[in-house]
Protein backbone atom coordinates (compact mmCIF):
# COMPACT_ATOMS: atom_id res chain seq x y z
CA UNK A 1 0.00 0.00 0.00
CA UNK A 2 1.59 3.31 -0.98
CA UNK A 3 0.61 6.55 1.19
CA UNK A 4 -2.49 7.41 -0.63
CA UNK A 5 -3.46 4.01 0.44
CA UNK A 6 -2.59 4.78 3.94
CA UNK A 7 -4.00 7.99 3.69
CA UNK A 8 -7.51 6.40 2.42
CA UNK A 9 -7.29 3.71 4.80
CA UNK A 10 -6.24 6.18 7.63
CA UNK A 11 -9.64 8.30 6.73
CA UNK A 12 -12.09 5.34 5.92
CA UNK A 13 -11.13 4.14 9.56
CA UNK A 14 -11.95 7.77 10.60
CA UNK A 15 -15.20 7.39 9.23
CA UNK A 16 -15.96 4.49 10.25
CA UNK A 17 -15.22 5.49 13.83
CA UNK A 18 -17.70 8.90 13.42
CA UNK A 19 -20.04 6.19 11.93
CA UNK A 20 -20.22 4.72 15.73
CA UNK A 21 -21.86 7.58 17.05
CA UNK A 22 -24.46 8.32 14.23
CA UNK A 23 -26.07 4.97 12.80
CA UNK A 24 -28.17 2.81 14.30
CA UNK A 25 -27.23 0.43 16.73
CA UNK A 26 -28.40 -2.40 14.82
CA UNK A 27 -25.99 -1.69 11.89
CA UNK A 28 -22.86 -0.67 14.47
CA UNK A 29 -23.46 -3.74 15.68
CA UNK A 30 -23.47 -5.36 11.82
CA UNK A 31 -20.50 -3.46 11.21
CA UNK A 32 -18.90 -5.04 14.81
CA UNK A 33 -19.35 -8.63 13.34
CA UNK A 34 -18.18 -7.98 9.99
CA UNK A 35 -14.45 -6.10 11.25
CA UNK A 36 -14.24 -9.28 13.39
CA UNK A 37 -15.58 -11.59 10.17
CA UNK A 38 -13.11 -9.20 8.34
CA UNK A 39 -9.84 -10.07 10.57
CA UNK A 40 -10.98 -13.30 9.74
CA UNK A 41 -10.84 -13.25 6.16
CA UNK A 42 -7.50 -11.59 6.57
CA UNK A 43 -6.19 -14.02 7.69
CA UNK A 44 -7.15 -16.82 5.27
CA UNK A 45 -6.01 -13.54 2.41
CA UNK A 46 -2.81 -13.33 4.31
CA UNK A 47 -2.19 -17.82 3.54
CA UNK A 48 -3.80 -17.42 -0.02
CA UNK A 49 -0.61 -15.09 -0.46
CA UNK A 50 1.50 -17.94 0.15
CA UNK A 51 -0.58 -20.02 -2.10
CA UNK A 52 -2.52 -21.53 0.39
CA UNK A 53 -6.39 -21.98 1.13
CA UNK A 54 -7.29 -22.95 4.65
CA UNK A 55 -10.80 -24.03 5.45
CA UNK A 56 -10.02 -23.93 8.65
CA UNK A 57 -9.23 -20.95 10.08
CA UNK A 58 -12.56 -20.95 12.27
CA UNK A 59 -9.70 -23.16 14.22
CA UNK A 60 -8.17 -20.31 15.53
CA UNK A 61 -11.44 -17.59 14.93
CA UNK A 62 -13.43 -20.25 17.99
CA UNK A 63 -10.22 -20.66 19.70
CA UNK A 64 -9.88 -16.74 20.23
CA UNK A 65 -13.48 -16.84 21.06
CA UNK A 66 -13.92 -19.84 23.82
CA UNK A 67 -10.19 -18.26 24.87
CA UNK A 68 -11.96 -15.44 26.36
CA UNK A 69 -14.60 -17.81 27.70
CA UNK A 70 -12.77 -19.82 29.69
CA UNK A 71 -10.24 -16.68 30.98
CA UNK A 72 -13.67 -14.98 32.18
CA UNK A 73 -15.15 -18.71 33.63
CA UNK A 74 -12.09 -19.95 35.01
CA UNK A 75 -9.80 -16.56 36.06
CA UNK A 76 -12.76 -14.27 36.63
CA UNK A 77 -11.41 -11.66 33.89
CA UNK A 78 -13.50 -8.76 32.80
CA UNK A 79 -11.26 -6.09 31.16
CA UNK A 80 -11.71 -6.34 27.42
CA UNK A 81 -7.57 -5.89 26.58
CA UNK A 82 -6.54 -8.65 28.78
CA UNK A 83 -9.10 -11.01 27.31
CA UNK A 84 -8.37 -9.70 23.73
CA UNK A 85 -4.54 -10.25 24.64
CA UNK A 86 -5.11 -13.97 26.17
CA UNK A 87 -7.47 -14.46 23.38
CA UNK A 88 -5.02 -13.52 20.75
CA UNK A 89 -2.07 -15.81 22.76
CA UNK A 90 -4.08 -18.45 22.96
CA UNK A 91 -4.82 -18.62 19.03
CA UNK A 92 -0.76 -18.09 17.80
CA UNK A 93 0.01 -20.94 20.85
CA UNK A 94 -2.47 -23.49 18.80
CA UNK A 95 -1.06 -21.95 15.80
CA UNK A 96 2.47 -22.97 16.82
CA UNK A 97 1.58 -26.32 17.17
CA UNK A 98 -0.37 -27.01 14.48
CA UNK A 99 1.95 -25.45 12.43
CA UNK A 100 4.38 -27.72 12.91
CA UNK A 101 2.53 -30.42 11.17
CA UNK A 102 0.75 -28.12 8.66
CA UNK A 103 3.68 -26.03 7.63
CA UNK A 104 4.47 -29.07 5.87
CA UNK A 105 1.68 -29.63 3.05
CA UNK A 106 -0.04 -27.55 0.27
CA UNK A 107 -2.42 -27.11 -2.05
CA UNK A 108 -5.73 -29.71 -0.97
CA UNK A 109 -3.50 -31.39 1.39
CA UNK A 110 -3.54 -28.06 3.42
CA UNK A 111 -6.86 -26.96 2.75
CA UNK A 112 -8.38 -30.57 4.07
CA UNK A 113 -5.81 -30.73 7.17
CA UNK A 114 -6.99 -27.16 8.01
CA UNK A 115 -10.57 -28.51 7.73
CA UNK A 116 -9.53 -31.71 10.09
CA UNK A 117 -8.57 -29.60 12.60
CA UNK A 118 -11.24 -27.28 12.83
CA UNK A 119 -13.95 -30.22 12.89
CA UNK A 120 -11.63 -32.08 15.34
CA UNK A 121 -12.83 -28.75 18.11
CA UNK A 122 -15.85 -28.43 16.88
CA UNK A 123 -15.95 -31.90 18.04
CA UNK A 124 -14.64 -31.05 21.24
CA UNK A 125 -16.69 -28.36 21.79
CA UNK A 126 -19.91 -30.08 21.40
CA UNK A 127 -19.17 -32.81 23.26
CA UNK A 128 -17.23 -31.77 25.92
CA UNK A 129 -20.62 -30.01 27.24
CA UNK A 130 -19.25 -29.95 31.17
CA UNK A 131 -16.57 -27.58 30.06
CA UNK A 132 -17.68 -25.75 27.02
CA UNK A 133 -21.58 -25.80 27.12
CA UNK A 134 -21.63 -27.76 24.79
CA UNK A 135 -24.45 -26.69 21.40
CA UNK A 136 -25.66 -23.90 24.64
CA UNK A 137 -22.29 -22.23 24.58
CA UNK A 138 -20.89 -19.85 27.08
CA UNK A 139 -22.11 -16.75 27.82
CA UNK A 140 -19.95 -13.10 27.71
CA UNK A 141 -20.63 -11.11 30.43
CA UNK A 142 -19.82 -7.71 29.54
CA UNK A 143 -16.34 -6.71 29.47
CA UNK A 144 -14.88 -3.45 30.89
CA UNK A 145 -12.52 -1.55 28.48
CA UNK A 146 -9.68 0.14 30.20
CA UNK A 147 -11.03 -0.53 33.52
CA UNK A 148 -14.39 1.38 33.13
CA UNK A 149 -17.41 -0.85 33.69
CA UNK A 150 -19.41 1.29 30.76
CA UNK A 151 -23.10 1.54 30.86
CA UNK A 152 -25.13 -0.74 28.34
CA UNK A 153 -26.91 1.66 26.56
CA UNK A 154 -23.27 3.11 25.40
CA UNK A 155 -21.12 -0.43 25.69
CA UNK A 156 -22.29 -1.25 22.35
CA UNK A 157 -20.36 2.08 20.80
CA UNK A 158 -17.35 1.28 23.16
CA UNK A 159 -17.41 -2.11 21.92
CA UNK A 160 -17.71 -0.93 18.20
CA UNK A 161 -14.42 1.29 18.63
CA UNK A 162 -12.65 -1.22 20.44
CA UNK A 163 -13.16 -3.46 17.29
CA UNK A 164 -12.47 -0.67 14.79
CA UNK A 165 -8.89 -0.11 16.43
CA UNK A 166 -7.89 -3.44 17.24
CA UNK A 167 -8.64 -3.95 13.37
CA UNK A 168 -6.70 -0.63 12.50
CA UNK A 169 -3.82 -2.32 14.26
CA UNK A 170 -3.83 -5.46 13.36
CA UNK A 171 -4.51 -4.19 9.30
CA UNK A 172 -1.12 -1.41 10.33
CA UNK A 173 0.43 -4.98 11.13
CA UNK A 174 -0.34 -7.20 8.62
CA UNK A 175 0.86 -4.34 6.48
CA UNK A 176 4.28 -3.62 7.77
CA UNK A 177 4.28 -7.53 7.70
CA UNK A 178 3.69 -7.50 3.76
CA UNK A 179 5.99 -4.93 2.84
CA UNK A 180 9.10 -6.64 4.75
CA UNK A 181 11.45 -9.39 3.84
CA UNK A 182 8.98 -12.11 5.41
CA UNK A 183 6.07 -10.52 3.44
CA UNK A 184 7.81 -10.76 0.45
CA UNK A 185 8.83 -14.42 1.14
CA UNK A 186 5.00 -15.25 1.61
CA UNK A 187 4.64 -14.58 -2.28
CA UNK A 188 7.59 -15.89 -2.70
CA UNK A 189 6.72 -19.20 -1.38
CA UNK A 190 3.24 -19.06 -3.89
CA UNK A 191 5.29 -18.38 -6.88
CA UNK A 192 8.60 -20.64 -6.59
CA UNK A 193 9.44 -22.57 -3.38
CA UNK A 194 12.81 -23.63 -5.21
CA UNK A 195 14.15 -20.54 -5.45
CA UNK A 196 13.72 -19.58 -2.11
CA UNK A 197 15.06 -22.37 -0.81
CA UNK A 198 18.07 -22.06 -2.84
CA UNK A 199 18.47 -18.50 -1.39
CA UNK A 200 19.77 -20.43 1.90
CA UNK A 201 15.90 -19.43 2.83
CA UNK A 202 13.23 -22.62 4.65
CA UNK A 203 10.11 -22.40 3.06
CA UNK A 204 8.95 -24.08 6.00
CA UNK A 205 9.32 -21.91 8.49
CA UNK A 206 7.96 -18.89 6.31
CA UNK A 207 4.76 -21.23 6.07
CA UNK A 208 4.90 -21.36 9.62
CA UNK A 209 5.29 -18.08 10.83
CA UNK A 210 2.45 -16.56 8.59
CA UNK A 211 0.50 -19.23 9.57
CA UNK A 212 0.92 -18.11 13.40
CA UNK A 213 0.34 -14.81 12.48
CA UNK A 214 -3.20 -15.73 10.24
CA UNK A 215 -4.01 -17.34 13.33
CA UNK A 216 -3.51 -14.15 15.61
CA UNK A 217 -5.47 -12.52 13.15
CA UNK A 218 -8.66 -15.09 12.92
CA UNK A 219 -8.01 -15.14 17.08
CA UNK A 220 -8.40 -11.68 17.66
CA UNK A 221 -11.56 -11.72 15.16
CA UNK A 222 -12.95 -14.39 17.00
CA UNK A 223 -12.53 -12.75 20.53
CA UNK A 224 -13.96 -9.73 19.17
CA UNK A 225 -16.97 -11.73 18.07
CA UNK A 226 -17.43 -12.96 21.41
CA UNK A 227 -17.05 -10.13 22.59
CA UNK A 228 -19.85 -8.01 20.65
CA UNK A 229 -21.98 -10.88 20.56
CA UNK A 230 -22.28 -11.79 24.60
CA UNK A 231 -21.75 -15.73 23.68
CA UNK A 232 -19.72 -18.20 22.03
CA UNK A 233 -20.98 -21.84 20.29
CA UNK A 234 -19.53 -24.46 18.32
CA UNK A 235 -20.80 -22.85 15.58
CA UNK A 236 -17.78 -21.24 15.43
CA UNK A 237 -15.59 -24.09 14.72
CA UNK A 238 -17.88 -25.44 12.05
CA UNK A 239 -16.47 -25.52 8.75
CA UNK A 240 -19.10 -23.38 6.97
CA UNK A 241 -18.01 -20.62 9.49
CA UNK A 242 -14.91 -21.75 7.84
CA UNK A 243 -16.19 -21.38 4.45
CA UNK A 244 -17.86 -17.83 5.43
CA UNK A 245 -13.95 -16.48 5.71
CA UNK A 246 -13.08 -18.24 2.56
CA UNK A 247 -16.19 -16.62 0.77
CA UNK A 248 -15.63 -12.92 2.31
CA UNK A 249 -11.86 -13.24 1.07
CA UNK A 250 -12.94 -14.38 -2.39
CA UNK A 251 -15.48 -11.55 -2.51
CA UNK A 252 -13.04 -8.86 -1.46
CA UNK A 253 -10.18 -10.13 -3.10
CA UNK A 254 -6.66 -10.43 -1.65
CA UNK A 255 -4.77 -7.65 -3.39
CA UNK A 256 -4.60 -5.16 -0.19
CA UNK A 257 -5.20 -5.85 3.65
CA UNK A 258 -8.11 -3.57 3.25
CA UNK A 259 -10.21 -6.13 0.65
CA UNK A 260 -11.37 -8.74 2.86
CA UNK A 261 -13.27 -5.99 4.94
CA UNK A 262 -14.78 -4.55 2.20
CA UNK A 263 -15.86 -8.01 1.34
CA UNK A 264 -16.70 -8.67 5.10
CA UNK A 265 -19.34 -5.36 5.42
CA UNK A 266 -20.59 -6.33 1.85
CA UNK A 267 -21.19 -10.06 3.12
CA UNK A 268 -22.80 -9.14 6.55
CA UNK A 269 -25.07 -6.59 5.08
CA UNK A 270 -26.10 -9.14 1.97
CA UNK A 271 -27.00 -11.74 4.04
CA UNK A 272 -28.72 -9.60 6.85
CA UNK A 273 -31.00 -8.58 4.50
CA UNK A 274 -31.12 -11.57 2.25
CA UNK A 275 -32.59 -13.24 5.19
CA UNK A 276 -34.90 -10.94 6.06
CA UNK A 277 -36.09 -10.95 2.59
CA UNK A 278 -35.97 -14.16 1.32
CA UNK A 279 -35.60 -16.59 4.59
CA UNK A 280 -35.89 -19.97 2.89
CA UNK A 281 -33.52 -19.04 0.05
CA UNK A 282 -30.82 -16.76 1.14
CA UNK A 283 -27.95 -19.00 1.06
CA UNK A 284 -28.97 -19.64 -3.07
CA UNK A 285 -28.96 -15.86 -3.22
CA UNK A 286 -25.42 -15.99 -1.31
CA UNK A 287 -24.33 -18.50 -3.82
CA UNK A 288 -25.41 -16.50 -7.22
CA UNK A 289 -23.71 -13.81 -5.59
CA UNK A 290 -20.49 -15.97 -5.70
CA UNK A 291 -21.26 -17.25 -9.03
CA UNK A 292 -21.45 -13.65 -10.42
CA UNK A 293 -18.11 -13.20 -8.69
CA UNK A 294 -16.56 -16.02 -10.36
CA UNK A 295 -17.84 -15.08 -13.89
CA UNK A 296 -17.21 -11.51 -13.62
CA UNK A 297 -14.59 -10.40 -11.16
CA UNK A 298 -12.46 -13.56 -10.01
CA UNK A 299 -10.10 -11.36 -8.18
CA UNK A 300 -12.79 -10.09 -5.87
CA UNK A 301 -14.53 -6.54 -5.75
CA UNK A 302 -11.31 -4.72 -4.60
CA UNK A 303 -10.16 -4.70 -8.69
CA UNK A 304 -13.28 -2.21 -9.07
CA UNK A 305 -10.94 0.02 -8.04
CA UNK A 306 -8.57 -0.29 -11.46
CA UNK A 307 -11.38 -0.37 -13.24
CA UNK A 308 -12.51 3.16 -12.01
CA UNK A 309 -8.84 3.72 -12.50
CA UNK A 310 -9.26 2.79 -15.86
CA UNK A 311 -11.99 4.78 -16.41
CA UNK A 312 -10.55 8.03 -15.35
CA UNK A 313 -7.30 7.78 -17.29
CA UNK A 314 -9.16 6.99 -20.43
CA UNK B 1 45.48 -24.82 -6.87
CA UNK B 2 43.11 -25.38 -4.14
CA UNK B 3 40.46 -27.59 -4.53
CA UNK B 4 36.97 -26.23 -3.84
CA UNK B 5 34.47 -28.71 -4.31
CA UNK B 6 35.25 -32.64 -4.64
CA UNK B 7 33.50 -35.49 -4.90
CA UNK B 8 34.28 -39.39 -4.21
CA UNK B 9 32.79 -42.03 -5.91
CA UNK B 10 29.16 -39.91 -6.13
CA UNK B 11 26.65 -42.69 -7.66
CA UNK B 12 22.84 -42.62 -7.71
CA UNK B 13 20.16 -44.28 -9.71
CA UNK B 14 17.20 -43.65 -10.84
CA UNK B 15 15.00 -47.59 -10.94
CA UNK B 16 18.04 -48.63 -14.07
CA UNK B 17 18.96 -45.33 -15.48
CA UNK B 18 22.94 -44.71 -13.63
CA UNK B 19 22.85 -40.88 -13.51
CA UNK B 20 25.95 -40.81 -12.14
CA UNK B 21 28.26 -43.57 -11.59
CA UNK B 22 31.47 -43.86 -8.77
CA UNK B 23 31.78 -39.89 -10.39
CA UNK B 24 35.03 -38.27 -8.65
CA UNK B 25 35.69 -34.81 -9.66
CA UNK B 26 37.89 -32.38 -8.08
CA UNK B 27 37.54 -28.34 -8.95
CA UNK B 28 39.88 -26.24 -8.19
CA UNK B 29 39.20 -22.61 -6.53
CA UNK B 30 38.77 -19.74 -9.47
CA UNK B 31 38.64 -21.86 -11.92
CA UNK B 32 36.04 -21.75 -15.08
CA UNK B 33 34.52 -25.12 -15.46
CA UNK B 34 32.20 -26.30 -18.27
CA UNK B 35 30.03 -29.63 -17.91
CA UNK B 36 28.84 -31.45 -21.50
CA UNK B 37 27.66 -34.20 -22.72
CA UNK B 38 24.45 -35.69 -24.09
CA UNK B 39 21.26 -36.12 -22.82
CA UNK B 40 21.11 -38.27 -19.59
CA UNK B 41 24.40 -38.30 -19.32
CA UNK B 42 23.98 -36.90 -16.23
CA UNK B 43 25.05 -33.50 -15.99
CA UNK B 44 22.02 -31.58 -14.22
CA UNK B 45 22.35 -34.78 -11.60
CA UNK B 46 25.88 -33.64 -10.92
CA UNK B 47 24.48 -30.57 -10.01
CA UNK B 48 21.61 -31.66 -8.22
CA UNK B 49 23.81 -33.83 -6.19
CA UNK B 50 26.41 -31.15 -4.82
CA UNK B 51 23.69 -28.79 -3.97
CA UNK B 52 21.62 -31.58 -1.92
CA UNK B 53 18.36 -31.40 -4.50
CA UNK B 54 18.98 -34.99 -4.81
CA UNK B 55 21.19 -37.58 -2.37
CA UNK B 56 23.66 -39.51 -3.30
CA UNK B 57 23.22 -43.38 -3.43
CA UNK B 58 26.91 -44.24 -1.89
CA UNK B 59 30.20 -41.96 -2.04
CA UNK B 60 30.48 -38.01 -0.97
CA UNK B 61 30.47 -34.71 -1.55
CA UNK B 62 33.30 -32.09 0.06
CA UNK B 63 33.21 -28.31 -0.37
CA UNK B 64 36.10 -26.36 0.82
CA UNK B 65 37.22 -29.33 2.72
CA UNK B 66 33.95 -30.04 4.38
CA UNK B 67 31.99 -33.32 3.45
CA UNK B 68 27.89 -31.42 2.54
CA UNK B 69 26.61 -35.26 1.57
CA UNK B 70 23.19 -34.99 2.49
CA UNK B 71 22.56 -31.61 3.35
CA UNK B 72 19.27 -29.80 2.09
CA UNK B 73 19.43 -26.98 -0.64
CA UNK B 74 19.40 -24.19 1.99
CA UNK B 75 22.37 -25.43 4.09
CA UNK B 76 24.11 -25.89 1.27
CA UNK B 77 23.41 -22.55 -0.08
CA UNK B 78 24.72 -20.93 2.84
CA UNK B 79 28.27 -22.50 3.05
CA UNK B 80 28.88 -21.04 -0.40
CA UNK B 81 27.13 -22.88 -3.45
CA UNK B 82 24.37 -21.23 -5.55
CA UNK B 83 23.16 -22.38 -8.79
CA UNK B 84 20.89 -21.23 -11.62
CA UNK B 85 18.69 -23.54 -13.63
CA UNK B 86 17.61 -24.77 -17.11
CA UNK B 87 14.88 -23.14 -16.82
CA UNK B 88 15.09 -19.72 -14.99
CA UNK B 89 13.89 -19.67 -11.14
CA UNK B 90 12.39 -16.47 -10.18
CA UNK B 91 9.37 -15.22 -8.06
CA UNK B 92 7.05 -14.05 -11.21
CA UNK B 93 4.86 -12.00 -9.59
CA UNK B 94 7.56 -9.71 -8.07
CA UNK B 95 9.17 -6.98 -10.01
CA UNK B 96 13.28 -7.63 -10.96
CA UNK B 97 14.17 -5.31 -8.42
CA UNK B 98 12.03 -7.41 -5.94
CA UNK B 99 13.63 -10.52 -6.92
CA UNK B 100 16.45 -8.78 -6.25
CA UNK B 101 15.94 -7.22 -3.32
CA UNK B 102 14.68 -10.74 -1.85
CA UNK B 103 18.17 -12.11 -2.85
CA UNK B 104 19.62 -9.21 -0.82
CA UNK B 105 17.74 -10.00 2.28
CA UNK B 106 18.78 -13.84 2.03
CA UNK B 107 22.57 -12.30 1.35
CA UNK B 108 22.21 -10.56 4.73
CA UNK B 109 20.16 -13.51 6.53
CA UNK B 110 17.62 -11.17 7.05
CA UNK B 111 14.76 -12.77 5.12
CA UNK B 112 13.17 -13.67 8.24
CA UNK B 113 12.21 -10.06 9.30
CA UNK B 114 8.49 -9.53 9.49
CA UNK B 115 8.87 -5.73 10.49
CA UNK B 116 11.26 -3.48 8.65
CA UNK B 117 10.93 -2.79 5.06
CA UNK B 118 12.39 -4.76 1.73
CA UNK B 119 12.60 -1.44 0.09
CA UNK B 120 14.77 -0.12 2.55
CA UNK B 121 17.52 2.16 1.23
CA UNK B 122 20.52 0.49 2.16
CA UNK B 123 19.55 -2.65 0.49
CA UNK B 124 17.99 -0.59 -2.71
CA UNK B 125 21.55 0.99 -4.04
CA UNK B 126 23.48 -2.03 -4.24
CA UNK B 127 20.49 -4.36 -5.91
CA UNK B 128 19.75 -1.77 -7.99
CA UNK B 129 23.96 -1.99 -8.77
CA UNK B 130 23.94 -6.13 -9.00
CA UNK B 131 20.77 -5.39 -11.58
CA UNK B 132 22.77 -3.14 -13.72
CA UNK B 133 25.88 -5.49 -13.65
CA UNK B 134 23.58 -7.50 -15.65
CA UNK B 135 22.03 -4.79 -17.80
CA UNK B 136 18.94 -5.29 -15.55
CA UNK B 137 18.76 -1.61 -14.15
CA UNK B 138 16.49 -0.31 -16.79
CA UNK B 139 13.30 -3.41 -16.24
CA UNK B 140 13.80 -2.92 -11.82
CA UNK B 141 10.09 -1.91 -11.35
CA UNK B 142 8.64 -4.01 -14.68
CA UNK B 143 7.26 -7.41 -13.54
CA UNK B 144 9.06 -10.34 -13.77
CA UNK B 145 7.01 -12.60 -15.49
CA UNK B 146 7.08 -10.03 -18.67
CA UNK B 147 10.94 -10.37 -19.23
CA UNK B 148 12.30 -12.18 -22.38
CA UNK B 149 14.05 -15.52 -21.45
CA UNK B 150 17.48 -13.75 -22.04
CA UNK B 151 16.79 -11.21 -19.15
CA UNK B 152 15.34 -14.09 -17.11
CA UNK B 153 18.82 -16.16 -17.59
CA UNK B 154 20.71 -13.32 -16.49
CA UNK B 155 18.41 -12.24 -13.31
CA UNK B 156 18.53 -16.19 -12.17
CA UNK B 157 22.42 -15.22 -12.29
CA UNK B 158 21.84 -12.13 -10.60
CA UNK B 159 20.24 -13.49 -7.97
CA UNK B 160 22.81 -16.78 -7.49
CA UNK B 161 25.61 -13.77 -7.14
CA UNK B 162 23.87 -11.74 -4.86
CA UNK B 163 24.17 -14.25 -2.15
CA UNK B 164 28.09 -13.71 -2.64
CA UNK B 165 28.78 -17.56 -3.50
CA UNK B 166 32.03 -19.00 -3.52
CA UNK B 167 31.05 -21.72 -6.31
CA UNK B 168 28.23 -20.98 -8.55
CA UNK B 169 26.67 -23.93 -10.60
CA UNK B 170 24.79 -22.80 -13.82
CA UNK B 171 23.17 -25.50 -15.72
CA UNK B 172 22.37 -24.62 -19.36
CA UNK B 173 22.92 -20.48 -19.25
CA UNK B 174 22.47 -20.53 -22.86
CA UNK B 175 19.26 -22.31 -23.37
CA UNK B 176 16.19 -21.54 -25.11
CA UNK B 177 18.17 -18.12 -26.32
CA UNK B 178 18.50 -17.65 -29.84
CA UNK B 179 21.57 -18.34 -31.63
CA UNK B 180 22.65 -14.68 -32.15
CA UNK B 181 21.86 -13.95 -28.26
CA UNK B 182 24.26 -16.37 -27.23
CA UNK B 183 27.58 -14.92 -26.92
CA UNK B 184 26.35 -11.55 -26.05
CA UNK B 185 24.45 -13.02 -22.91
CA UNK B 186 27.60 -15.41 -21.61
CA UNK B 187 29.62 -11.81 -22.36
CA UNK B 188 27.75 -9.88 -19.89
CA UNK B 189 27.02 -12.99 -17.75
CA UNK B 190 31.15 -13.80 -17.55
CA UNK B 191 31.76 -9.71 -16.76
CA UNK B 192 29.68 -9.47 -14.32
CA UNK B 193 31.24 -12.41 -12.70
CA UNK B 194 34.69 -11.77 -12.91
CA UNK B 195 34.98 -9.47 -10.30
CA UNK B 196 33.36 -11.94 -7.74
CA UNK B 197 35.86 -13.87 -8.22
CA UNK B 198 34.04 -16.94 -8.42
CA UNK B 199 34.51 -20.04 -9.28
CA UNK B 200 32.21 -21.51 -11.73
CA UNK B 201 31.08 -24.40 -13.35
CA UNK B 202 28.30 -24.68 -15.82
CA UNK B 203 26.56 -27.08 -17.57
CA UNK B 204 26.72 -26.25 -21.51
CA UNK B 205 25.47 -28.54 -25.06
CA UNK B 206 26.68 -25.66 -26.77
CA UNK B 207 30.49 -26.47 -28.43
CA UNK B 208 31.27 -22.79 -29.32
CA UNK B 209 30.34 -21.32 -25.81
CA UNK B 210 32.07 -23.75 -23.77
CA UNK B 211 35.52 -23.25 -26.09
CA UNK B 212 35.06 -19.79 -25.16
CA UNK B 213 34.28 -19.53 -22.08
CA UNK B 214 35.63 -22.43 -20.23
CA UNK B 215 39.21 -23.30 -18.93
CA UNK B 216 38.12 -27.10 -18.77
CA UNK B 217 35.76 -28.81 -19.67
CA UNK B 218 34.54 -32.03 -17.84
CA UNK B 219 33.15 -34.56 -20.27
CA UNK B 220 29.87 -36.72 -18.99
CA UNK B 221 28.62 -39.75 -20.23
CA UNK B 222 26.90 -42.51 -18.39
CA UNK B 223 27.60 -41.09 -15.25
CA UNK B 224 30.93 -40.66 -15.73
CA UNK B 225 33.56 -38.33 -16.81
CA UNK B 226 34.93 -39.67 -20.03
CA UNK B 227 37.13 -36.68 -20.33
CA UNK B 228 38.78 -34.07 -19.00
CA UNK B 229 41.05 -31.41 -19.54
CA UNK B 230 41.15 -28.05 -21.98
CA UNK B 231 38.56 -27.40 -24.20
CA UNK B 232 40.48 -26.99 -27.32
CA UNK B 233 42.24 -30.65 -26.43
CA UNK B 234 39.26 -31.87 -25.59
CA UNK B 235 36.52 -31.12 -27.60
CA UNK B 236 37.99 -32.36 -31.12
CA UNK B 237 38.91 -35.35 -29.92
CA UNK B 238 35.47 -36.65 -28.22
CA UNK B 239 31.82 -37.19 -29.82
CA UNK B 240 29.06 -36.65 -27.93
CA UNK B 241 26.50 -39.29 -28.54
CA UNK B 242 23.14 -37.82 -28.42
CA UNK B 243 21.47 -41.12 -27.03
CA UNK B 244 22.94 -42.18 -24.13
CA UNK B 245 20.74 -42.22 -21.05
CA UNK B 246 22.95 -44.27 -19.21
CA UNK B 247 20.69 -47.50 -18.76
CA UNK B 248 23.31 -50.33 -18.39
Amino acid sequence: MNSRGILVGGLSFVGLGVMGFVLPQWTVFLLSLALARGLAALSVALLMRAGLVSFGQSLFFATGAYGAAFLIRLFGVREAVVLLVGAVVASMALAALAGLWIARYREIFFAMLSLAFTMILYGWLLKAYWITGGTDGMRIPPPTVLGVAWPIDRLRTVLYLVTLGCTGLALGLTHLFLEAPLGYAVRAVRDNEIRLEYLGSSVGQVVYWTYVLAAGLAGLGGVLMALNVGHVDPQLAYWTTAGEFVFITLLGGTESVLAPFLGAVLFEFFRTYALKYAPYTWQMALGGMMLLLVLFMPRGLWTLRHLRFRKAVS
Amino acid sequence: MKVILETRGLTRYFGRVVAADDLSVRIGEGERVGIVGPNGAGKTTFLNLVTGYVAPERGTIWFMGRDITGLAPRAVTRLGIARTFQVPQLYPSLTVLENALLAWAAREGRIMDPWRPLRRTAWVAPAMGLLARFGLADDAERPTYTLPEGKRKLLDVALALALRPRLLLMDEPTSGVSVREKFPLMDTLMEALAPAGVTVLFVEHDMDVVLRYAQRVLVFQGGRVVADGDPRAVLPEVSIVPSGTGMP
